[in-house]
């Protein structure tokens, strides 16, 4: 390997960040999913592995020096991946990055991708939290969402990553989906809750451009809107009685039991995002690789380089942050947190008081009574959640 | 210079319906003959076309002169003088036929004879022009130049056999219709040392130049230095230039003579004084006796035009100026609405002038604006016997006042395929339509006419008789005088609050229907907002229909992860942009759009 680079990008990034490694493979593509992933031969799986790996190793290259605090193998479905390939990933990853001792390491998983082999092999590659994609505990609704796992095979996924030692579990939940009653999701609401994992997502089902829920929207029987939202906000309520608290739109966890990553990203921390398609921001700039997957093993096969990370041609749409632009994002990915944004750091990180900047919009949101401002910090209402994007976009520059 | 010899120009015009290829054809002409005579070629005249260049004049005429050498080995010259093709401009259309000398009928081989073919033929033969025909698009596959033809003879009933059957697209057989035009279009008469006498069939305003005025000179010869009166609206200038329109730019010359078609310029300031038909002569020798067929064109169609931005209003005004120094027949005037700010009144001469003057406005002048219900000019006849023109339904008098109220009426001719005249004679008939008769043209095709009144045409009329006839169906209309009727103002309120932009005249019998779709339109419209939005239709104090927009109750991304965030942002923008296009009205945003949109009611 050429000698290290420093990236003057990544220079200006402070002491810590985040990693996240995209795992663009799956069995098989959900209806709803508009993540890049797709299914691919073990042939390719393997070449995309190999890649991954030299972007993690040129990448560790200009971290040198920074603290990861935690780490998120997200997909496609990384557990699609065989034992020994997670095990090099990880590999590379303790290898190239400082890692924090007490680094939050996830993965995510899909009933019917492991066995109690592969979680013992993410156990051992220093994994300490999964995310499980379980979506429904009914098998109906699974089989309209286009799952390849039934009920059971989740359950049986869950407890077995008990048995392999997970303390830190979280379950992804999904309301509003087609023929889905408020009675089924309340249903399915509470055996997970039951389950007592750590962490509960609940996303509202959204119907994105180009998944073929897309297309078929106008036959979908979709809840109504009363329906929806009650599912929504009565979420809170049931969960509440099980101990977690709603810390984000669509997140809730037990004590101390938060998606550090996910946070991270609320909060402005910078991060690395590995592999086709991940998006990286290093404090003042974003930027992502590309989603083609013959350009980035093209690169990564080289045997020299020639541009360190992330200079290199695959790092593409890279978007330099304005004032204007690093402002709004603090205050629209701040709002999505249950607690809000803080006036003092908002002053602290950008030199001027919130009031001066966003004075009229705050105000106009407040009469409306969709944000609220307590103790210096400022945040949405419950009404304001649901219309969050109506209050968001005011903040963006003109 | 010695004169030019009358039999060497041949004046016409190309007549077709929409889309049968008239400017096509019009180019191919331009193509294939050239711009000076061997004459001009030797003289002064480039170094003046060069002088024009470097000003950067260009000039878009109604006529253009161009050179044709024919198969005889003559020198012709062509002035091909141009139509509007559309109702709104009939007169105009009428002006530019008395200019010319003979016509070309162009007629799509796949499609044969429209409304507006007939309607457009009918005007030629009212101005005695002969009319020949030519069959376009023969490239097409579905061609039928014999059927054409044989169409053209029974329908219009001229000779047709012997018509070039040409593609325009291709340049196919585009020289058989320059010999046509050379063989069968008559030369112009006139004595060149009579009393001038020159009509007028466009005029246009020119930042360099002031106006420049297009002419067909009938009679005697003008030149540099010529004092000329404008025999109806009484102006006298002298002239400071007269040439020809070569395509796309002016080329002086010493004089224009009886025959000829070309361009005076005279230092004037506004094209008010310069009205299209009216007829240019000597104020120290003139003649006897101006043209006929001179009219005053007045404004038949009045929409409110607001600028969206409240601060372009003195730059709405400018635009409007300077437009009107080009347009004798757009009317504006200011008026100010409790919804849209300050704005003005705008008449033109239908809906099509005044889509064009909305899209000169916005794309020439950059302004974004906001329209109000197109209407009509209505006739109130007050209580007091006094008489007002109405034009702006906010204007309307208290009914108390009111004695009765006119509205203006047209013929209506419409060429349909038999399979759809049950549906479009119910169209007519739901717009209020008199039926006046109906002619077969063939054994396929039939022209119904009616009566009826304009509000009805002006208000989707002609989208609604596509859709009903599946495109089939032609237009062609004029006015023909006021008729009584019963009339009521229709209000629309948006959270309680009258929105006056949105008030229109419509008769009695319509309001329910027309009142409960604005309802339903304006609910597809208005974006939901924070809170439940009543929308009610009124006459008088009377709720005729309402609607509500349900407030928002969701609008939120229930994810945004790293990977998530600029795309998340994109939407966010979007969202953003969207709000930009609204305008507060009361407590409420309504798209600007939605002013237009509620208009078009779809026809179901």
């Amino acid at each position: 390997m050429a000698e290290r680079v420093a990236s003057s990008a990544v220079e200006k990034s402070m002491g810590c960040a985040e990693l996240y490694l995209h795992i663009p493979f799956c069995m098989k593509k959900c209806g709803y999913c508009d993540f890049l992933s797709f299914s691919a031969d073990a042939d390719m799986r393997e070449r995309y592995v190999r890649a991954l790996i030299r972007e993690i190793k040129d990448a560790g290259d200009a971290f040198y020096g920074t603290r990861i605090v935690t780490v998120f193998a997200g997909g496609g479905t990384p557990t699609v991946l065989d034992s020994g390939q997670i095990r090099r990933i990880f590999r590379a990853v303790q290898a190239s990055f400082s890692l924090d001792a007490d680094a939050e390491i996830t993965v995510e998983v899909n009933p019917g991708t492991v066995d109690e082999e592969k979680l013992v092999t993410l156990r051992d590659a220093g994994v300490n939290r999964l995310s499980i994609g379980c979506q429904s505990l009914d098998d109906r609704l699974l089989l309209e969402l286009g799952r390849i796992h039934d009920r059971d095979v989740f359950l049986r996924c869950f407890h077995a990553a008990r048995r392999a030692g997970f303390r830190n579990i979280s379950i992804d939940l999904m309301s509003g989906i087609p023929d889905q009653s408020y009675m089924d999701w309340v249903r399915t609401l509470r055996e997970a809750a039951e389950l007592g994992p750590e962490h509960i997502s609940a996303y509202s089902l959204i119907l994105e451009e180009g998944t073929p829920f897309w297309r078929k929207r106008d036959s979908l029987r979709l809840p109504d809107e009363d329906t929806e939202r009650r599912m929504y906000e009565d979420t809170r309520r049931i969960l509440s009685e099980y101990g977690y608290e709603r810390y984000e739109i669509s997140n809730y966890a037990k004590r101390d039991r938060r998606c550090r990553h996910n946070v991270g990203y609320w909060t402005g921390v910078p991060y690395a995002g590995l592999g086709l398609g991940a998006s990286s921001y290093l404090g003042n700039v974003r930027f992502r690789n590309t989603d083609h997957m013959e350009a980035y093993l093209d690169w990564f096969e080289q045997t020299d380089r020639a541009l360190p990370w992330p200079e290199a041609p695959v790092h593409c749409e890279r978007e330099a942050l304005s004032d204007a632009d690093a402002m709004a994002e603090f205050v629209i990915l701040g709002l999505r947190m249950e607690e809000g944004i803080s006036e003092e750091t908002f002053f602290s990180r950008f030199g001027k008081n919130i009031g001066e900047v966003y004075g009229e919009i705050l105000e106009k949101h407040g009469r409306e009574g969709l944000l609220e401002e307590k103790n210096g910090r400022i945040f949405l209402t419950e009404r304001g959640f649901s219309l969050s994007n109506y209050v968001m976009c005011d903040f963006l520059p003109d | 210079m010695s004169s030019i010899d009358q039999n060497k120009i041949r004046n016409f015009c190309i007549i077709a319906h929409i889309d049968h290829g008239k400017s096509t054809l019009a180019d191919r002409i331009i193509e294939k003959t050239g711009l000076l005579t061997s004459r001009e070629m030797q003289s002064q005249v480039l170094d003046n076309m060069d002088l024009e260049r470097e000003r950067g004049i260009t000039i878009k005429a109604q006529a253009v002169r161009t050179i044709y050498r024919a198969k005889d080995g003559e020198e012709y010259i062509f002035n091909m003088i141009d139509t509007p093709g559309h109702v709104d401009f009939n007169y105009e259309v009428s002006r530019s036929l008395a200019a010319c000398d003979g016509a070309l009928l162009v007629v799509d081989a796949t499609q044969g004879v429209e409304a507006q073919t007939l309607g457009n033929v009918y005007l030629a033969m009212d101005h005695n022009l002969d009319v020949y025909p030519v069959i376009n698009k023969i490239d097409l596959p579905s061609a039928d130049p014999q059927g054409v033809k044989d169409e053209i003879e029974e329908i219009i009933g001229i000779e047709a056999q012997d018509a070039p059957e040409i593609s325009a697209k291709t340049g196919e057989n585009v020289d058989a219709v320059l010999e046509e035009i050379v063989q069968k279009i008559a030369p112009p008469e006139g004595d060149v040392k009579a009393p001038l006498k020159a009509l007028i069939f466009d005029s246009l305003y020119d930042a360099y130049k002031g106006v420049i005025i297009s002419v067909r000179v009938m009679e005697g010869t003008v030149r540099r230095g010529t004092k000329i009166r404008m025999m109806a609206t009484g102006a006298v200038e002298e002239v400071v230039e007269v040439g020809y329109f070569g395509a796309g730019r002016l080329i002086p010359c010493d004089e224009l003579e009886a025959g000829m078609v070309g361009y005076i310029t005279a230092s004037i300031k506004d094209v008010s004084s310069t009205r299209v038909g009216d007829t240019v002569t000597d104020e120290e020798r003139p003649c006897a006796k101006a043209l006929p067929g001179y009219k005053k064109v007045t404004p038949m169609v009045y929409c409110g035009l607001y600028p969206e931005d409240s601060a372009k209003y003195p730059e709405l005004q400018d635009a409007l100026e300077k437009l009107q120094l080009n347009d004798a027949s757009l009317f504006f005037e200011p008026e100010t609405s409790a919804a849209l700010g300050f704005g003005f009144r705008i008449g033109c001469l239908g809906l099509l002038h005044l889509d064009i003057i909305q899209e000169r406005l916005e794309r020439e002048y950059g302004l974004d604006l906001v329209t109000t219900s197109p209407g009509v000019i209505y006739k109130v006849h007050k209580t007091d016997g006094s008489v007002i023109a109405l034009s702006n339904p906010s204007n309307l008098p208290d009914p108390s006042e009111i004695d009765f109220m006119e509205e203006p009426i047209v013929k209506a001719d419409i060429m349909v395929t038999s399979e759809y005249v049950g549906q479009v004679m119910q169209l007519c008939e739901e717009r209020r339509g008199e039926y006046l008769g109906m002619d077969y043209l063939d054994q396929t095709r039939a022209e119904l006419h009616y009566h009826m009144p304009l509000n009805e045409i002006i208000y989707d009329f002609f989208d609604a008789l596509k859709s009903r006839s599946r495109g089939y169906a032609s237009l062609d209309y004029e006015l023909t005088g006021y008729q009584r009727s019963d009339l009521v103002k229709l209000d629309i309120l948006v959270n309680k609050e009258l929105v006056d932009a949105l008030s229109f005249i419509v008769f009695e019998g319509s309001a329910y229907t027309r009142g409960r779709k604005m309802c339903e339109k304006l609910k597809e419209e208005i974006p939901r907002q924070l809170f439940d939005i009543p929308i009610q239709a009124a006459v008088g104090s009377k709720i005729i229909a309402r609607e509500t927009v349900k407030a928002l109750r969701k609008d939120v991304l229930a994810k945004c992860y790293g990977g998530d965030i600029s795309r998340k942002k994109k939407l966010l923008e979007k969202q953003k942009e969207g709000k930009k296009r609204m305008r507060q009205v009361g407590s409420v945003e309504i798209p600007k759009d939605a002013f237009m949109n509620v208009l078009k009611l779809d026809d179901k």
